[in-house]
């Protein structure tokens, strides 16, 4: 293969105003973001900030309470949406009675057209589990193993996944990489993975979707996102935030002594003054992001829905013209 | 054929990592016109990194023209990059080698001499190689 696995045009999820209230709390509210076709997406965000329930709508689990939310262009859950997803939940549900084989078994029933047995057996054979072993005698990591070769072996076109790596030895982490890494490079398998390891997402994440207190924060490709921040480092030793930084949107300022630290988003105009500038990593803008909720949301335009709704964000592109959500895969 | 090490924490974006790793192979000349890249699911395999970031590496690598997308076939090297000058036997290697051998004898410590290179080589070639 030598052309890239997204397919911009396509749309794997696509959410508008999406809202989701748990009893008297919302626990999404008012998200709106577009992950295209083919990429592998990383959810980020703190405890409680809505992944979880964001994966369990797209899987069609639960229903929204406000908006819409569109799975490879149709409703979540739908007959012929779950064919072609396939979800692993925190708690990785699976049958405690059952072998490995019958599990397997399972898989390949469940999905007589698209089970891939070969792939679903050497997941298993690759952490030396026995397919006569028992599911509930296994660890939580063994476990784990069985259950994304049960959602890789379905040969999905949207992988879901909720804290896939959490309880995984190194080399089983790197061996189910390499297994996603190897769909989204045979088959470009679109892949959201929620995770509070941001080590695991560095390399592997080609999309981000950072959701905190029920919003999207930033949405897009990583590379936009981090290509879009500025980190300055500098001399201040007056109170408040450097005039100079007036122009562009300012992330978060940190002092230690005499010196500033700042994430902004530059406003196209060079930042003037002194400052020593870089790009920052990965983990420097989901932290910074972090500390500072009251931050402008920023989408890049292919994170932005096309099903008119409102933009926001400096990339924001406007008034698309066009009635792109009545096609299956948008424009 | 190569093999690539990926280093996540660097702080080189991983898709320079590769241009730089097969550049580094072309003027050593472990790689040489006609050879053959890694397809992307094999450094896949390898590395557990992003597809895209391997097919990103190579779309740079053919931009500047040191190695082409055959379809169906794969990428492969259309020039190198070693030159017969900077070889092992070279003459201005065997100048910095005396160079080096006065400098030990003058005092210089490893640092001091990396310093003194590195200062001369940014006045000499202007930005980051």
């Amino acid at each position: 293969m030598t052309d890239f696995t997204f397919r911009p045009g396509r749309t794997a999820l696509e959410a508008v105003g999406l809202g989701m209230r748990h009893r008297r709390a919302w626990a999404l509210r008012d998200c709106s973001f577009r992950l295209p076709a083919g990429r592998v997406c990383a959810l980020v965000g703190p405890n409680g900030a809505g992944k979880t329930t964001l994966l369990s709508l797209a899987a069609g689990l639960r229903r929204p309470t406000e908006g819409s939310l569109t799975v490879l262009g149709g409703r979540p859950g739908g007959a012929e949406v779950r064919p072609r997803v396939a979800y692993l939940s925190q708690d990785k549900p699976l049958y405690a009675r059952f072998t490995i084989a019958d599990t397997l078994r399972m898989g390949r029933e469940l999905n007589p057209a698209s089970w891939d047995q070969a792939t679903a057996e050497r997941l298993v054979d690759d952490g030396g589990l026995s397919p006569g072993a028992r599911v509930g005698d296994l660890s939580g990591g063994q476990r784990t193993r069985v259950a994304l070769a049960l959602a890789l072996g379905k040969r999905p076109e949207l992988l879901l996944l909720d804290e896939p790596m959490a309880d995984l030895d190194p080399l089983s982490r790197h061996q189910m990489t390499t297994a996603l890494m190897t769909a989204a490079a045979e088959r470009a398998v679109t892949v959201v993975m929620a995770s509070h390891i941001l080590a695991e997402l560095d390399g592997i994440c080609d999309y981000l979707l950072l959701v905190a207190d029920g919003k999207v924060r930033l949405a897009g490709e990583v590379e936009d996102l981090l290509a879009a921040h500025t980190l300055l480092v500098g001399w201040h030793e007056q109170s408040g935030a450097p005039r100079e930084f007036a122009a562009h949107t300012v992330v978060e300022t940190r002092r230690t002594g005499r010196q500033l630290t700042a994430l902004i988003r530059p406003d196209g105009r060079p930042v003037r003054g002194e400052w020593q500038m870089s790009e920052p990593t990965l983990e420097e803008l989901l932290l910074a992001h972090l500390r500072a909720p009251d931050a402008p949301p920023l989408l890049t335009p292919s994170a932005e829905p096309r099903a008119g709704s409102k933009a926001v964000g400096a990339f924001a592109v406007r008034n698309r013209p066009g009635p792109a959500a009545s096609s299956p895969y948008g424009a | 054929m190569v093999e690539f090490r990926i280093d996540r924490r660097s702080g080189v974006a991983t898709y320079l990592q590769i241009v730089h790793q097969v550049e580094q192979a072309l003027r050593l000349g472990l790689l040489a016109p006609g050879d053959k890249l890694p397809t992307a699911k094999e450094v896949v395999a390898a590395t557990a990194i992003n597809p895209n970031t391997v097919l990103k590496a190579y779309r740079e690598l053919t931009r500047d023209g040191l190695v082409e997308a055959r379809p169906g076939l794969g990428t492969f090297v259309r020039r190198s990059l070693a030159r017969p000058q900077a070889g092992a036997d070279s003459p201005l290697r065997a100048e910095l080698a005396d160079w080096m051998e006065r400098a030990h004898a003058a005092g210089l410590a490893r640092e001091d001499v990396s310093a003194l290179v590195t200062s001369v080589l940014e006045e000499r070639f202007e930005g980051p190689a």
